[in-house]
């Protein structure tokens, strides 16, 4: 099951660059959150803040509260278990090429020592079902490497990867923007799909997807967040003028 | 111009005619004296009229400037303009004509340079295979895998030049046991400051510490050698060696036979010092061209700094990292001085890591001004021939796998 996740005063930084200011949100269980923006607003980075891989990078900075299901991630957790509940999909593909379509599934599991073959292989038969891709792959699962897949299929294949640790929450941040309009579909029905279990949260360029799929939206503008409310009421009457510039296409 | 051609037709062919047929070798020289005339008239046969050009060069740029204009001046309007408004520029501009030869001479030097290459390795190995002559007729293969017995001990007399007896057994044994026990030290280490400096080093002691490790690479192999001398040698000799003794001497690897602390294993420590630089700075080349998508990949299922950097870096960079522990083995097997100094150069075989030995690039530096026999000096040049035929190898291998993985195979997902 999902859980809840509450922003309060989030801040982040890349060196003297305040890419997020005061971030106030709170994003509801086993819902999909759709977060739309302009290039360079923030949206990337705020996923990145909730399962703590922003302070990857040595430049970046980070001040303020995340609770996930009520724990403050950045006071009481360490990154490693906040990354092992909070999954996450980039925006271009990134399998593992040098491991088979099984190995990449089970990576994470792997990765933390989990070694029960026969509930392996039942984890991986799921996640790959519930990512769409079984069909697809069942016969050269251990047969071909993660990279000798499609784009669509590689992505959908990330997202197995994510959904094997069964996360409670699943960041996805523009997962089909690398995508052709058909793999995009696919994701999007998966992404339909898995909101009964996660608490998903998609970053997009695409309003339309954000329309499609999430049922809160949120309008990043300049690191800020303009407007957050359920996605039906920022398209058709929202309450903020940028956000209504902005999905009516007057500027981004 | 004919003249000169017949010059080079005959310095190519020189070796043609002093073939004797019949003897064992010859085969062998004329495959090569093929491959070089191959070499010279490929490459003289790509360059339309390179030798022909050398000779013509001055009298061309005379021709030019003998032409008064090219053709398009001649048209009316442009004929006028040159009448009306030529400027000293431009007529100075005009009269060099289209330097045509002085752009077909430097391209013809410049590709001389580039031929001179591959003759520079063609005539290396021409010599070595001419030089070793005498003793490959003598011993054939036989040289690299037997030795004449003593009668009267029976031991295997492995190198014996008062009686003429050579075997390379000795030298190819201490080659590959020095370098591999080189790899042994230096492959973690090397991996280990490769991994720090890409992975978790901070920015300001990157560039330092990436310095002073290509700075050893750049220490003359001289200094290492008197360094090992006077201070690894007595270090191993004191404190090392009795301790290895005692601890590990049930296993016949650390025999206590040899006071001096010479020997393979201060080789091997000498020789992984001078490795380490190629092997770390190629690895952390191939470290760095791993996707920063990988690394991410792998921290966000839940993964330590050890466990992204095993899965997501080493897992992809493995093929590069094994091209740079190969090139680092090209670098052990040739080098020479260092290990001169403390290998003890001893032409025998030891178990034990601690005695005395030879390498293949030892014996021919430390023997060659004395042998005074031709067969002596035939034995050490074939050594110094399987000696270059394994270093190129290994370097080609290494380049290879280093190559595919810098380069991006296809199949990499960025």
């Amino acid at each position: 099951m999902g859980v809840s996740i509450e922003v309060q005063n989030l801040n982040a930084w890349y060196g003297s660059n305040h890419t997020l200011q005061d971030i106030n949100l709170n994003i509801p269980a086993n819902h999909v959150t759709a977060l739309i923006g302009p290039s360079g607003c923030g949206k990337s980075t705020f996923v990145r803040c909730i399962n703590r891989m922003h302070e990857t990078n040595p430049i970046a900075r980070v001040t303020g509260t995340v609770r996930i299901g009520g724990l403050d991630i950045y006071a009481d957790a360490r990154p490693v278990e906040i990354r092992r509940r909070v999954g996450m999909v980039f925006q271009r593909p990134n399998p593992f090429p040098t491991m088979s379509i099984y190995d990449n599934v089970a990576a994470g599991l792997k990765l933390n020592g989990y070694s029960n073959r026969k509930r392996l292989d039942e984890i991986v038969e799921r996640s790959l079902k519930n990512s769409a891709l079984w069909d697809e792959v069942k016969d050269d699962l251990k047969k071909k490497s993660g990279a000798s897949l499609s784009g669509g299929q590689q992505q959908r294949l990330c997202i197995a990867r994510a959904l094997a640790v069964d996360p409670e929450v699943l960041l996805m941040d523009e997962p089909a923007s690398a995508l052709d309009p058909v793999s995009t579909a696919k994701i999007e029905d998966l992404i339909f799909q898995l909101k009964s279990q996660y608490t998903i949260v998609i970053v997009t360029h695409n309003m339309q997807q954000a329309a499609r799929v999430a049922e809160k939206t949120g309008f990043f503008l300049n690191g800020r967040m303009v407007e957050f409310d359920s996605t039906h009421k920022i398209f058709t009457n929202p309450s903020d003028k940028r956000t209504e510039d902005y999905i009516t296409g007057r500027f981004g | 111009m004919a003249h000169r051609a017949a010059c080079t037709l005959w310095v190519l062919g020189r070796p043609l005619v002093r073939l004797q047929w019949g003897k064992p070798g010859d085969s062998c020289e004329f495959l090569l004296v093929c491959i070089l005339f191959f070499i010279a008239v490929t490459c003289l046969s790509q360059l339309p009229g390179s030798l022909k050009c050398v000779d013509r060069t001055v009298p061309e740029i005379r021709v030019a400037q003998s032409l008064p204009e090219p053709e398009a001046v001649h048209s009316p309007e442009h004929q006028a303009a040159a009448v009306a408004g030529h400027s000293e520029i431009r007529r100075y501009l005009l009269a060099r004509g289209n330097s045509a030869g002085a752009d077909r001479l430097f391209k013809v030097l410049m590709t001389l340079c580039a031929i001179s290459i591959f003759l520079i390795v063609a005539l290396i190995a021409y010599q070595l295979v001419d030089k070793s002559q005498m003793n490959w007729a003598r011993s054939g293969l036989k040289f690299f895998y037997t030795a004449v017995k003593d009668p009267v001990t029976g031991q295997p007399q492995y190198w014996d030049p008062v009686n003429g007896n050579f075997s390379a057994i000795p030298f190819i044994y201490g080659t590959l046991v020095t370098s591999f026990l080189s790899l042994f030290f230096a492959v973690p280490l090397a991996v280990g400051v490769a991994v720090f400096l890409t992975e978790m080093c901070p920015g300001f002691l990157r560039a330092p510490l990436s310095f002073l490790t290509e700075l050893l690479a750049a220490i003359p192999s001289i200094i290492y050698g008197l360094w090992a001398l006077f201070i690894l040698v007595p270090l191993l000799r004191q404190y090392a060696n009795p301790v290895l003794n005692k601890t590990l001497g049930w296993t016949g690897l650390f025999g206590s036979d040899n006071p001096t602390g010479l020997g393979y294993l201060a080789s091997g420590v000498i020789l992984a010092i001078m490795v380490l630089p190629i092997i770390s700075s190629l690895t952390r080349e191939v470290m760095t061209a791993v996707p920063q998508s990988q690394r991410e990949a792998v921290l966000a299922l839940g993964a330590t700094r050890w466990e992204m950097i095993r899965m997501g870096v080493l897992r992809n960079a493995r093929i590069g990292i094994v091209g740079a522990i190969i090139l680092g083995l090209g670098r052990a097997l040739g080098e020479t001085m260092a290990v001169l100094m403390v290998i003890g150069n001893t032409p025998e075989v030891h178990k034990s890591l601690l005695a005395n030995g030879a390498t293949m690039a030892s014996v021919i530096a430390n023997e060659f001004a004395e042998a005074f026999s031709d067969l002596h000096r035939s034995a050490l040049v074939e050594i110094g021939l399987a000696l270059f035929v394994v270093t190129i190898i290994v370097n080609i291998f290494a380049q290879l796998l280093i190559w595919a993985v810098t380069r991006g195979t296809p199949s990499r997902a960025h």
